[in-house]
């Protein structure tokens, strides 16, 4: 009890140098904390994908399709529980900075396969029923102020001209790591368009997803569904979800490695500035610690003096930082630079390594001095003048 | 009077582990603070080095990307005798009709496929983009399943050596020839004969149209031709504009996560300064009130503790820039949003980003030392000789 009156004794007696640093603890351990989750965000779509679910697309890559002929046959491999189909449409809505995913699905079965979206029944039926029919997710909803009956004009990029949609229900995710900023539309209305303008492109589809009775076999499933369209013209690869969106995220590896590597950078930056206090600190006080042996107290209690203040500052800068961290993610969640991230929570993860951050940065910036304090000539330490 | 440079300098020399933290702190956020400017620099070299002006690069309307656009033949044609077209010695047009593709390729190190460009285009795109060149093996041959790869390509994916090949579209694709795109986009690139890729993938569109201008300004009248035309729904653009087009987004990217980074750093480091600095002032105390005793003006120490100050933020400065300077061996390549596909570039240190580095720096120092330095400046000489 002593001991701990005495370090925080300690802390506040340099007021002004303990709240600047704690101060540049809480910004630096604020920072690290909304790093680490906007690399989280990045791997959302892998973490909210099923492991009941396989992709199948073009070998070559995704920009080519299938023939959708191929689904009949898919269902018919051993394993298979349903087949369903989407395609990207990659449509600009009013303006390109407006970008939101914009699928063509299946009507009848896609959101039997995503029981994760939770959509009214009503809705659904009010889908299925209109050729020119939308499903968006409740964020996007929001972002754009979208309510049921509104019609949203999207260019197509892909597909050309500007095509109306009229929204028929918005889909809630099941907890906080659904996903909810999509746009689903019938595959149908684009496709009945292809067959009459551009007959070649007609009845070509983006990817297929099946869905597995038993996720065990996901394996020997997704290797026969690529064994029965081996040597023909669209050779296929399938994959579980999961590996089929982490694709996305290893092709921007390079960046997700930056942000990582700079979030460590900011607490190499703090724990400079922690060494610093620390060893000015000690550096004044070595008379103070010197009279501290000499009344008898062992070296280790005076190194323990100096650690415990620099873990002290550390802690209370880290917890004032995750208490921050919390309230400026939603804030950033909410605002329309946070809307290009499908999901930004905290995730408790990145809180425990707030906390490991700010541990480590108080041991290793207190050890230097610690080591010089207890190891000094009690006579060396008392003629010190701070 | 004003108070000596080397006393300023020796001050800082005196705590050398207390400077040698802050002045570390700084440099940390300096080499953030580069390493963004330079990489968008780089992005922009890279894109500004794929285009030339004077050629203009036309895609289906309503597409963004090369990707997205279908060119159908007799379109193609038409473009090809318009009269702007620049014509070639042998009296053709100046024209390349290119066919894109993206195919998978596994980047050294990893196990999943990253979306590279394949792109298909005959001699006389070669002849529109001088900057290419062959560094090893040689040329594919026209009419034949060869490709020949960027020299990024070569460099980060595995299996595509001269003499490996390459399965796609239910062919096997040689490797004969390695080539150098002179630190542009097409140093991402695989390219073959346009004929061949189109064969392959059953395609009876090309995605683009590259033509060179007869005369630098004729871009306004050649696109009000095409514009008037009402067989041709294509667009144009500048080559060199639409491949900075391009990598808009990601640019934009990169510099607001940049920006957003080093502020918050910066803070962090000028929390860093001004300890060190009121902390300075704090033990010099005496020293102060013996400067003031001698004849040394309020300003004058003021000017001292900013100096001081500012010398720390410049060693800062320096030795962050010094180390962002060897990032420039580094090539990143990542995925460009908008084209969907790798584009390598690398970190390129303009004079400008020396600049303004180093003003970053100074503004940190000048920011940290402020307040203390006043501090020092407003001591009453009593009190301070008094301290000792």
């Amino acid at each position: 009890m002593f001991y701990l009156k005495l370090i925080f004794k300690n802390v506040f007696r340099a007021k002004l140098r303990s709240s600047l640093t704690i101060t540049g603890l809480v910004i630096a351990i604020m920072a690290f904390g909304l790093l680490q989750t906007v690399v989280d965000a990045w791997f959302a779509g892998a973490n909210a994908s099923s492991s009941s679910r396989l992709v199948t697309r073009n070998a070559i890559s995704l920009v080519f399709p299938m023939p959708i002929s191929y689904r009949e046959r898919m269902k018919a491999i051993p394993g298979v529980k349903a087949v369903t189909v989407s395609n990207w449409f990659g449509g600009v809505y009013k303006e390109p900075k407006n970008f939101f995913p914009q699928f063509a699905v299946d009507q009848e079965n896609f959101f039997d396969l995503y029981p994760e979206f939770i959509l009214p029944a009503d809705q659904l039926i009010a889908f299925k029923r209109d050729r020119q029919g939308a499903i968006v997710g409740r964020k996007l909803a929001e972002q754009f102020d979208w309510k049921i009956g509104d019609t949203v004009p999207i260019r197509g990029t892909i597909f050309p001209g500007t095509w109306q949609f009229r929204i028929r229900g918005i889909f809630d995710g099941k907890d906080s790591t659904t996903i909810t900023r999509q746009f689903y539309f019938q595959w149908d209305y684009i496709n009945e368009w292809m067959k009459k303008n551009l007959a070649r492109r007609a009845d070509q589809i983006g990817i297929f997803l099946i869905e597995v009775s038993d996720p065990s076999r996901s394996a020997d499933i997704a290797r026969a569904v690529d064994a029965e369209f081996k040597n023909s013209l669209a050779e296929t690869l399938t994959e579980t979800e999961k590996a089929f969106n982490l694709n996305f995220v290893s092709q921007m590896e390079s960046i997700v490695m930056a942000i990582r590597i700079v979030s460590f950078v900011v607490i190499f930056i703090i724990m400079a500035v922690v060494a610093n206090v620390m060893a000015m600190t000690a550096r004044e006080r070595l008379a103070e610690y010197a009279t501290i042996k000499a009344l008898g107290f062992s070296p280790g209690f005076v190194a323990l003096l100096v650690v415990g203040e620099a873990l002290t500052l550390s802690l209370i800068g880290a917890a004032i930082g995750i208490l921050i961290t919390l309230p400026i993610a939603a804030g950033f969640a909410a605002s329309p630079a946070g809307a290009m991230f499908a999901v930004f929570n905290v995730s408790n993860d990145t809180i425990l390594l707030q906390i490991a951050c700010a541990l480590t940065v108080g041991i290793v910036a207190s050890l230097v001095p610690a080591w010089r304090s207890a190891n000094m000539q009690i006579v060396d330490g008392l003629r010190h003048v701070g | 009077m004003k108070i000596p440079f080397p006393y300023i300098f020796r001050n800082l020399w005196a705590r050398k582990l207390t400077t040698l933290l802050t002045a570390g702190g700084m440099a940390l956020v300096v080499f953030v603070f580069a390493a963004v400017l330079m990489l968008d620099a780089g992005l922009n070299k890279t894109m500004v080095g794929t285009g030339s002006y004077d050629n203009v690069l036309f895609i289906r309307k309503g597409s963004e990307t090369e990707i997205q656009s279908g060119i159908s033949r007799s379109q193609a044609a038409l473009l090809e005798s318009l009269a702007q077209v620049a014509r070639g010695e042998d009296g053709h047009a100046m024209a390349s009709k290119e066919s894109l593709v993206l195919i998978s390729l596994v980047k050294k190190g990893q196990d999943r496929g990253s979306n590279i460009v394949t792109r298909g285009l005959s001699a006389s795109g070669f002849v529109l983009r001088p900057q290419v060149n062959i560094i090893q093996g040689r040329m594919f041959r026209a009419g034949s399943s060869e490709i020949i790869v960027g020299k990024s390509i070569h460099d980060e994916f595995d299996g595509v050596d001269i003499g490996q090949t390459l399965r796609f579209a239910q062919r096997d694709w040689v490797i004969v020839g390695v080539f150098d795109g002179g630190k542009s986009a097409f140093d991402s690139e695989v390219w073959g004969d346009v004929e061949q890729l189109m064969q392959a993938f059953r395609r009876i569109a090309y995605s683009s149209v590259l033509v060179k201008l007869s005369n630098s300004n004729g871009f306004e009248s050649v696109t009000t031709a095409v514009e008037n035309d009402i067989r041709l729904s294509l667009q144009g653009k500048r080559e060199q504009i639409f491949y900075e087009d391009q990598s808009r987004a990601l640019s934009i990217f990169i510099t607001i996560l940049g920006t957003v980074l080093s502020v918050i750093f910066s803070l962090g480091a000028m929390i860093g300064a001004a300890i060190t600095m009121y902390s300075s002032v704090a033990m010099r105390t005496a020293e102060i009130g013996t400067l003031r005793a001698l004849g040394f003006r309020q300003p004058s120490i003021l000017v001292a503790f900013l100096t001081e100050s500012l010398l720390l933020g410049l060693v800062g400065g320096l030795a962050g820039l010094f180390f962002a300077s060897f990032l420039q061996v580094i090539t990143v390549s990542t995925m460009n949003f908008q084209s969907f596909s790798q584009l390598a570039f690398g970190f390129f240190l303009t004079p400008k980003i020396i600049i303004q580095t180093l003003v970053f720096s100074l503004f940190m120092g000048f920011i940290g030392g402020f307040l203390p330095a006043v501090k020092a400046s407003r001591m009453k000489i009593v009190d301070s000789l008094r301290a000792a």
